[in-house]
């Protein structure tokens, strides 16, 4: 008897003093990893997993769900990280209806959310909160950008997105910056895969030029149908549309389109440059705005985790706060409501070999910060 | 300009019907002649993609992949059949629902397994790729008109194989009486699975014309199986004849829909508002034209006798 309370007591000595020295953290990733939207997804967990696996920190460790584009099932996944895996932070979620129906409650739970993709705009004004940091932007902001440059070459605009929060986000983006008429402005269903009956409004409406937000197998069946109806109005659209995980399946058609976004695989820091030519070697493929996002998320952890223990909140959100890393994006600070204050830039689709990519042609925005951060009182 | 978009989106909406018709068609065969709810037929829409994916990769030929996905599903259906269905005849159709929706799970899973969860493109044809112009002054893919083409030759088809053929004449037998038709020496297990392998590779066909125009993925035909069920709803369970008024009713709606409700809406409301109003209410809009017909005519359109 003597003998296992003495093990027991030296066990819990050894696990007590274990944890004073090396605080261990659990992160959970939910994010989409099956159907159309599976590109994203799997960009962010290749980024985040490689970023972590260079930092080669044993402290950290990761689990990782399938949330299939579902909320329900994102919400299920985020309940069962907080209460039996007791996960410290979260990340990973792609979609801005899935990021709404978890992010109020994980962050209401005390457990901090860092979102590598989606920025719902209810989130970054009113409903801010301490423990959730956006990593990648405030949905408008890319949109802002096209439209600011769509002034420059077009006059009448057909504009068309999902019909979920970060549709809404992306039109009305757009038509903050956008002088010109709009020729029409459709919401499709997410997760819609024909496109005729939009393709056909385009070709009545007499625009000269296409915005449209459709990310993933979306984008895909647009441009595809798109090219095939006869109608050739050109596109224009944020990187989403043009993104890495599409360009492949879109083919040449994309080649010369403009979109706008916080990153580029040509920008040129010290940073970026390790991190392209750690993912090319690492996976065999070029990566994504997504998985530039996500390895900007394990590396703003790491610097935290480096600085803090995260089990005093308050010490590892001010960590956090301080976006002491290198970001691929060069400049990258938080703003009040702790969404990105960044650059915003325009590329070009252009193929290098027989590999389609994006290049930068223009700024659209320097240090711009999003239209909601003043409503967030924090 | 407006006629000839009025034009267009019905061609779109012939197009989603013919679809719609292929795949209800072989649903409400099987629920016509053998009684049996079958939650599995998305499955076989999506084997029929995937084969057709797989084919025309290896092979670079869509025509090829075409037949492979007729040849697929058909087997699948078959044995699907004299695996499982056959034992679910004589029970309920809670049991059925049961077991088919079971399948479902297995289909997607053993899918996922074998393709992975990335989703695989297809690419239409040379020979049917571009655009035609059409009345109206406007242009049409010519790849959904062949489409369409192809709903109304397997409509005749179907019309001529059950009205004028033996085989024909033994499924309406089996709508009518399946035990008279037993006892008259009909090799009844026989028939089932011919009329299983049917539909299944009906189905399989639309899956692998869909799959060339958006994506081929797990999970693709759970959507258009709903539809499916709508359309037999609506045209009166076991009925060839009503799943084609059906379809096409429902395609048009939707299509139509999804256009003329925004514009209508934007009448009196603001562009945005209306946009994003009458893209809601125009998904809801082919539930509310079945809740419809089922008031008035609660056993569908054209009900089967009996």
């Amino acid at each position: 008897m003597k003998k296992i309370i003495a093990a027991g007591a030296f066990g819990l000595a050894m696990g007590v003093s274990g944890m004073a020295f090396a605080e261990p953290v659990k992160i959970g990733m939910i994010t989409t990893l099956s159907g159309g939207g599976a590109g994203l997804g799997i960009d962010v967990r290749d980024a985040f997993t490689l970023a972590m696996k260079k930092a080669n920190n044993p402290d950290i460790e990761i689990v990782t769900e399938d949330d299939a584009m579902k909320p329900e099932l994102a919400v299920q996944i985020a309940d069962k990280m907080v209460q039996s895996d007791k996960v410290d932070l979260m990340t990973g979620i792609i979609w801005s209806n899935l990021a709404m129906a978890v992010v109020p409650s994980v962050t209401g739970q005390g457990v901090i959310y860092l979102s590598p993709n989606a920025g719902p705009s209810p989130l970054a004004g009113a409903n801010c909160n301490e423990n959730y940091f956006n990593v990648a932007y405030q949905n408008d902001n890319f949109h802002e950008a096209m439209g600011q440059y769509d002034n420059e070459t077009y006059k009448k605009t057909f504009i068309l997105a999902p019909n979920y929060p970060a549709g809404k986000d992306s039109l009305t983006g757009f038509k903050r910056y956008y002088k010109g008429e709009l020729a029409g402005e459709v919401y499709t269903q997410l997760g819609q895969t024909d496109y005729a009956a939009e393709i056909a409004q385009i070709r009545a409406s007499g625009a000269d030029s296409v915005f449209f937000f459709l990310p993933g197998g979306m984008g895909i069946a647009f441009v595809k149908q798109y090219a095939q109806s006869g109608v050739d109005i050109p596109l224009t659209g944020p990187a989403f549309s043009f993104s890495q995980d599409v360009l492949p399946a879109i083919g040449d058609a994309a080649i010369g389109v403009k979109n706008s976004a916080s990153w580029s695989q040509d920008l040129d820091n010290p940073a970026n440059k390790e991190f392209v030519d750690a993912f090319k070697a690492e996976y065999g493929r070029l990566p994504s705005v997504y998985a530039a996002q996500a390895w900007d998320t394990a590396n703003l952890i790491l610097s935290a985790v480096e600085k803090a223990d995260v089990t005093d909140k308050e010490a590892f959100r001010a960590a956090l706060k301080e976006a002491d890393f290198d970001s691929v994006r060069g400049s990258f600070k938080f703003n009040t409501n702790q969404h990105p204050i960044q650059n915003i830039y325009v590329r070009e689709v252009v193929k290098e070999g027989d590999v389609l990519t994006n290049k930068i042609v223009g700024t659209a925005f320097e240090n711009h910060e999003d239209a909601y951060a003043k409503d967030c009182k924090m | 300009m407006q006629t000839a978009l009025l034009i267009e989106q019905t061609l779109n909406g012939l197009q989603f019907g013919v679809m719609l018709f292929l795949m209800a068609a072989g649903l409400t065969l099987i629920f016509g002649v053998m009684g049996l709810i079958n939650l599995a037929h998305g499955s076989l829409y999506m084997v029929g993609a995937f084969a057709c994916a797989t084919v025309a990769a290896w092979t670079g030929s869509f025509w090829l992949g075409l037949v492979a996905s007729l040849a697929a599903a058909a087997a699948a259906g078959a044995i699907v059949e004299v695996t499982v269905i056959r034992r679910l005849y004589d029970r309920d159709h809670l049991d059925q629902v049961l077991a088919t929706f079971a399948l479902i799970l297995v289909f997607s899973e053993g899918t996922r397994w074998i393709f992975g969860s990335f989703p695989l493109y297809l690419n239409i044809p040379p020979l049917l790729s571009g655009a035609v112009p059409i009345p109206g002054g406007s242009q049409y893919p010519l790849y959904r008109l062949a489409i369409i083409g192809v709903g109304i030759l397997v409509a005749i088809g179907l019309y001529l194989l059950i009205s004028r053929t033996r085989l024909g004449m033994r499924i309406r037998a089996g709508e009518s009486d399946r035990e008279m038709i037993g006892a008259l020496g009909v090799d009844i297990r026989t028939l089932y699975t011919v009329v299983f392998a049917l539909g299944a590779a009906l189905a399989g066909l639309a899956g692998a014309m869909v799959g060339a125009l958006q994506s081929v993925q797990v999970g693709m035909g759970e959507p258009v199986l709903i539809l499916a069920f709508v359309v037999i709803v609506i045209g009166g369970i076991g009925s060839i004849k009503g799943a084609l008024v059906g379809a096409i009713l429902v395609g048009l709606i939707d299509t139509l829909g999804r256009f003329l409700l925004p514009a209508a809406l934007a009448a009196f409301m603001g562009p945005s508002a209306a946009a994003s109003i009458g893209a809601a209410l125009a998904s809801m809009l082919i539930y509310v034209f079945m809740a419809l017909v089922l008031a008035i005519r609660p056993r569908g359109l054209f009900a089967a006798a009996g």
